[in-house]
């Protein structure tokens, strides 16, 4: 025996000896981009899926085509934690440059399956060790010459499904789905992951506490990422114009849309389109065509990340001033300038709630799930044009591109609101017309539509100046009366925004507020403090302005920890600024380093925290 | 505007868009029963595209300058050709920009001087050379001191069913109109070189003019109206985009300001048959056309499950 084998059998040894860990691990595959490892992943995080157990999968993906090292973390956890974790319990080690780094991830006493062309290393005693003899298990196989590298990905799927017990039968279903019922794809990949499986069960003794076990499943929920559940909703809110420009993480949200309009948009007798999803030349034409539509009273939205909202600040303000209704989703990365092109991140929230020179006051959804994703994606048109102006949905790369376990969509439980728009016949009844006079005193002028066939409808808009009629005029009271209805129409945004979600524990002195994608990390390290004996109470705040919930949670607790994914904690800016008598009740906890929050890190961050508080 | 009330064109029906820039003022001193936007500085052309694409019953008139086009605006101008928006695009080309009182445009004359800014190093962007490279099928030049010619133009580019680009010389009085200036309005009037006398005529018109055979070039537009082309004393053929190009080089050398039709080509598809979109404009359609059915979602979420 030698040395690595004796150790190895000691940790086999100290393994055997725990009990079984059912449906709580998190696996990280780390591969090389461009190697299509991505089947295998979704294929395993679909069988977990399927199987019942909550799950999460994220892709760490490098900011380039093929070549550089990729990972894949698969969170199991059957009380539904699946936020990410930092140091993972199974580690799949496929790629050799990368193979030492992975392995420090790798918690004490983890597990590692590993090509056995890799040379195991010495200097981890405490890691259980699975060599995988890739290369003959694929020559085994012998799938077609062009398919080897790809099918050799489902070798370490089938030791897997071998040692975590994963159904079998689930890991082809998932398949199936993946391949769209192509029988000989999935059998081709079947017959290497039954190959290996069959190996490790004849050559691979357990001896790690991992498996998997199946559990009752809500048949409703759902497996899917936010950018797609974000353009299913904007299609069921009615899209009708859709401008965009390439740009990770947004893309897909196009892309999907692009996907899906044919099918579900098609004029029934002719075919012909009932929409225009158009690829623009780069962002600022991207939000003119927007802005063009949205004028024209089209449901119109376009989507983007950071890179992108910096060139549309100009529009934003137009649209703003202008008062002309539509959605902007920015799905956030890591900034400023190109920065983690890759990395997730909620650094977009001042920009946004400002964007535009002089004052703007953007309205901000914020979605945490798909499931809120798709609702916030037809309610941003249903606002925006009942408001008349820009609404942002702030998502961010890691809800928007991970797989989620999701709520099922709602259909949508109300008719859209299409705003004050007059027709002809309105106008011939007021008799007069003036674009910008509130007529109600709720602040919403009401609008034409260019096209409306009375001589009254017309009016000129503009960025520039403008009286009630919509001409142009440079006097000071006509500037402060736009600007006293205007800041009128935004204050009744409020109350029309979803509103925050509060949950609570019983005396609870500690508050905290978080917002978006760290919703998982939250809800566990509140957990994890609760059995410290720290009760704490969690607002989840989904929109900007805020609700008045927000202030009466400010001021029920002690303290609040207002927690976020950027470096400046620019929501606890925006809430000091708003209530600035409560501001020294508000502590900034801030993480910014491109990966997701994690519950460790939230727990430490908010128990540190109380420490200090009480010795002071 | 004389040209849509002599094509009786509805102004109900009509957008008039702009940039920003004395030239993108325009909009507001014509056809009040028309919707109107004065866009943000350049970027016109995206407005257009939404709104052209939004509802497609609708007439889109845009009008900028040569700053607004050319500067800042070069990148819109060149794709909103590309793909054919359905429009009239007017430039109102002084060399100058006006509105920020005097500086250098990018069609501006090189060795040109102005008071402000001195010498110009740099040689001029020719938007009629851009819109012929960018593939535009409706390429004309005129000249604000021929108001004729211009509204012949005018309706001919309001028939024409993609994107029409009109660069009109339109001196600016204030800042570029000393006589050597190539935008000034005496250069205009002792160097403009029309290429034909342009007449647009309606369909149900008969053509009444005393014409030598072979004198003339009819071309009938998409809805029947015809351009009736008179020839002068060079003989341009406008479906030759080389040849337009030539001209364009040709007069550019000579100090000559050819006006005219440069160049038509009703082949090209435009935005809308492109996209392949339903009769009615999207943006008047409503919920039951735009929110697809319950079952729908089901069978997708089907497959997420
Ligand atoms: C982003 C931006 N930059 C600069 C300006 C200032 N600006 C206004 S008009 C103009 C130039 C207009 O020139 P041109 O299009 O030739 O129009 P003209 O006034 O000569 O008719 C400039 C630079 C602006 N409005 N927006
Ligand atoms: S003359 Fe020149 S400065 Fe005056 S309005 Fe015309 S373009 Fe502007």
């Amino acid at each position: 025996m030698s040395k690595s084998q004796v150790k190895q059998k000691e940790a086999a040894g100290e393994a055997e000896a725990q009990r079984p860990i059912v449906n709580d691990f998190t696996l990280v595959v780390a591969t090389v981009n461009g190697s299509g490892s991505q089947t295998s992943n979704l294929a395993l995080v679909r069988a977990f899926f399927r199987m019942g157990i909550p799950v999460c999968g994220k892709n760490l993906f490098p900011s380039n085509i093929q070549g550089l090292p990729t990972w894949y973390t698969i969170r199991v956890n059957a009380k539904g934690y699946t936020a990410n974790k930092l140091k993972a319990d199974l580690l799949v080690a496929m790629n050799m440059a990368t193979f030492r780094d992975d392995l420090q991830d790798l918690k004490q006493g983890g597990v590692c399956f590993y090509d056995d062309r890799l040379a195991e290393p010495a200097d981890r005693p405490d890691v259980i060790f699975y060599p995988i003899p890739l290369r003959d298990l694929v020559n085994e196989a012998d799938p077609p010459k062009q398919l080897r590298e790809y099918v050799a990905n489902m070798a370490y799927v089938g030791v897997l499904t071998e040692i975590l017990q994963i159904d079998n039968e689930e890991i082809r279903s998932a398949l199936d789905t993946h391949f769209g019922g192509r029988e000989t794809s999935v059998a081709l990949n079947m017959k290497m992951i039954d190959l290996a499986a069959s190996w490790a069960r004849d050559n691979l003794p357990k001896r790690d506490p991992y498996r998997v076990e199946r559990m009752p499943r809500d048949e409703e929920h759902l497996l899917v990422d936010g950018n797609t559940a974000a353009a299913l909703g904007a299609i069921y809110g009615g899209v009708t114009v859709a401008s965009w420009y390439p740009i990770t993480p947004a893309s897909s949200l196009a892309e999907t849309l692009e996907y899906y309009l044919p099918h579900l948009r098609s004029d029934p007798e002719t075919g012909k389109a009932t929409y225009a999803v158009v690829q623009a030349e780069d962002e600022l034409a991207a939000i003119g065509m927007a802005v063009g539509a949205g004028w024209v009273g089209a449901r119109a939205m376009t989507s983007t990340s950071g890179p992108g909202i910096s060139l549309m600040s100009e529009f934003a303000g137009l649209a703003f001033i202008a008062e002309i209704p539509i959605v902007i989703w920015d799905v956030q990365r890591m900034g400023p300038s190109t920065g983690l092109p890759t990395r997730t991140s909620q650094g977009d929230v001042l920009i946004l709630r400002f964007l535009s020179h002089g004052d703007t006051r953007h309205t901000l959804l914020i979605p945490a799930a798909p499931h809120e994703c798709f609702e916030f994606g037809w309610r941003a048109f249903d606002l925006a044009e009942r408001f008349q102006t820009p609404v942002f949905v702030l998502s961010d790369l890691d809800l928007g591109m991970n797989q989620w376990v999701s709520k099922p969509f709602q259909y949508p439980d109300v008719d859209m609101d299409r705003g004050k728009v007059l027709s002809a016949e309105d106008l011939e009844k007021l008799g007069d017309f003036g674009r910008y006079r509130d007529i109600d005193g709720d602040g919403i002028a009401p609008r034409t539509l260019p096209g409306t066939d009375h001589p009254l409808a017309a009016f000129f808009t503009r960025g520039t100046g403008h009286d009630e009629r919509a001409i142009y005029s440079e006097k000071a009271q006509d500037w402060d009366a736009n600007i006293e209805r205007l800041w009128r129409k935004l204050e009744n945004v409020r109350d029309a925004l979803p509103a925050p979600v509060v949950q609570r524990m019983d005396h609870a002195d500690v508050g905290i507020i978080a917002f978006g994608s760290t919703d998982p990390a939250i809800l566990e390290a509140r957990e994890y403090l609760s059995d410290e004996g720290l009760a704490t109470d969690y607002l989840r705040i989904r929109a900007i302005p805020f609700s008045e919930t927000v202030e009466d949670f400010i001021q029920e607790h002690e303290v609040v920890y207002v927690v976020e994914m950027n470096t400046d904690g620019q929501m606890h800016q925006l809430l000091q600024l708003e209530w600035p008598a409560l501001a020294t009740k508000l502590v900034s906890l801030t993480k910014n380093n491109g990966v997701p929050l994690d519950a460790d890190w939230t727990f430490e961050a908010v128990r540190s925290a109380e420490e200090q508080r009480h010795e002071r | 505007m004389a040209a849509c009330y002599e094509l009786s064109i509805q102004p109900e029906n009509v957008i008039k868009i702009s940039g920003i820039g004395c030239s993108s003022k325009s909009p507001t001193y014509f056809m009040g029963r028309s919707h109107g936007f004065n866009a943000v500085h350049g970027r016109m052309p995206s407005i257009a595209t939404g709104a052209s694409i939004a509802n497609r019953s609708l007439k889109t008139i845009g009008v900028s300058g040569d700053g607004d086009t050319a500067s800042i605006g070069i990148g819109q101008f060149i794709h909103l050709m590309r793909r054919n928006v359905p429009m009239v695009y007017i430039i109102e080309n002084n060399g100058v920009y006006g509105l920020t009182k005097g500086q250098f445009s990018a069609t501006a004359d090189q060795g040109q001087k102005l008071k402000k800014m001195g010498v110009n190093p740099f040689m001029p962007i020719d938007l009629c050379m851009e819109a012929l490279i960018a593939n535009c099928g409706f390429v004309a030049r005129s000249f604000a001191g021929d108001p004729k010619q211009v509204k012949e133009l005018l309706k001919s580019a309001l028939n024409f069913q993609g994107t029409a680009v009109l660069d009109i010389i339109s001196p600016c009085v204030t800042f570029n109109n000393r006589d050597e200036s190539t935008k000034s309005y005496s250069w205009g009037i002792e160097h403009e070189y029309p290429l034909h006398d342009v007449t647009w005529v309606p369909s149900y018109d008969e053509i009444e003019m005393e014409i030598e055979p072979g004198e003339i070039v009819e071309v009938e537009l998409h809805n029947k109206s015809r351009l009736v082309l008179k020839k002068l004393e060079h003989n341009h053929d406008t479906s030759d985009r080389l040849a337009a190009m030539q001209l364009l080089e040709e007069t550019c050398c000579a100090e000559i300001l050819a006006t005219g039709l440069i160049y038509l080509n009703q082949n090209q598809e435009t935005f809308q048959s492109v996209e392949n979109l339903v009769d009615k404009p999207l943006a008047r359609l409503q919920q039951d056309a735009l929110r697809p059915s319950k079952e729908a979602l089901e069978e997708i979420m089907a497959d997420f499950r």
